[in-house]
């Protein structure tokens, strides 16, 4: 359930970040395929703390990100899917991990018109 | 309508409490690992056997994991090394935070070796870190081959793969070369020991490269 200590980080970096009295929409997230976070999960466990805050209706979006390796053999990128570390061009196993790990919060919609609708 | 910029990592407050704890264990001179693994694949009693033949030679300390009990402490403290525990009453993972609370109780001075004992799980670990030089990975025989295919970026994040429990391999379902060579699929860059806690087998070698971190 490490996605439940995952929701409370957001919660902090979005209670930290944001000093407003408007309606967060929505907070838009960055998860590459090698972060183990099930988005589901992610939102299960959102849901469940932001339950009677400030946050009860904002909802996260989340943009899934591919694990893509770069080739130190033949420097072309190639896009994993069966997490074989592998180049798709030269087939070298020699390859950086390039995207795929992310975790990260990009930025937060604010209604500063409304406050949170009743 | 506004949209506030942030662009920060979720886990940045971990990443920086596990660089504070890089740069004490950099100031002491201590070697950090996390040791990793699904439960029950023998990391704390490699740790007693690694405990056992370096103790001699250079002073260890230990942190342990656990979802619940000190019972893991308890074995390694039988050795005479420092040793705390930290329960997580849940928790699938140590972050740096419980690490920096944990090592703040022992006396880091002239350690050479701090040995950081994960919560058995594959998963969640691979994702936090604690400001250890590197993460090494415990598979044993009886877990099968297939498990560095299964959880990936764990054996990818991982420095070394110790497969334990090696004398058991003709009594299970598992191909020793197999599970190195799905393991190396994963992470070339992997350094392999083979060790058996009840023969001794691999354990010299496995601590003489610790050793050689540190020497």
């Amino acid at each position: 359930m490490h996605e439940l200590s995952i929701a409370q980080n957001i919660l902090d970096i979005v209670d930290e970040s944001v000093k407003t009295s408007g309606f967060v929409k929505s907070i838009k997230l960055r998860i590459g395929m090698l972060a183990n976070v099930v988005p589901d999960s992610l939102e299960f466990c959102f849901t469940a703390i932001t339950k009677g805050t400030q946050l009860e209706r904002t909802k996260l979006k989340i943009e899934t990100i591919n694990i893509v390796v770069h080739c130190s053999h033949c420097g072309s990128d190639s896009i994993i899917e069966n997490v074989l570390f592998r180049c798709d061009c030269c087939g070298s196993t020699d390859v950086e991990i390039i995207s795929g790990g992310e975790l990260e919060i990009v930025e937060i919609e604010i209604n500063d018109e409304l406050q949170e609708p009743a | 309508m506004s949209v506030v910029t942030i662009e920060k990592k979720v886990l940045q407050k971990n990443d920086e409490v596990a660089q504070q704890n890089r740069l004490l264990f950099a100031s002491y001179g201590i070697f950090a690992v996390n040791l990793v693994s699904s439960p029950g694949s023998g990391k704390t009693s490699v740790l007693e056997k690694i405990i056992h033949y370096l103790k001699e030679k250079i002073k260890i300390a230990v942190v342990e994991g656990d979802v619940q009990t000190d019972l893991d402490a308890q074995r390694i403290a039988k050795l005479g090394v420092p040793v705390v525990q930290i329960v997580t009453n849940g928790g699938c993972h140590l972050e740096a935070k419980l690490v920096q609370d944990a090592i703040a109780n022992i006396d880091l001075r002239d350690i050479k070796i701090l040995m950081i004992e994960n919560v058995g799980n594959l998963v969640c670990p691979a994702g936090y870190d604690l400001g250890e030089a590197m993460k090494v990975v415990v598979a044993s025989t009886t877990e099968g081959d297939d498990k560095p295919l299964k959880y990936p970026a764990m054996f990818r994040n991982a420095s070394i793969l110790v497969i334990n429990k090696v004398d058991l391999v003709r009594y299970v379902n598992c191909d020793l070369q197999q599970l190195k060579k799905n393991a190396l699929q994963i992470n070339p860059n992997l350094k392999v020991f083979e060790t058996s806690c009840t023969t001794n087998a691999g354990i010299a070698e496995w601590s003489e490269w610790l050793l050689s971190m540190v020497t």
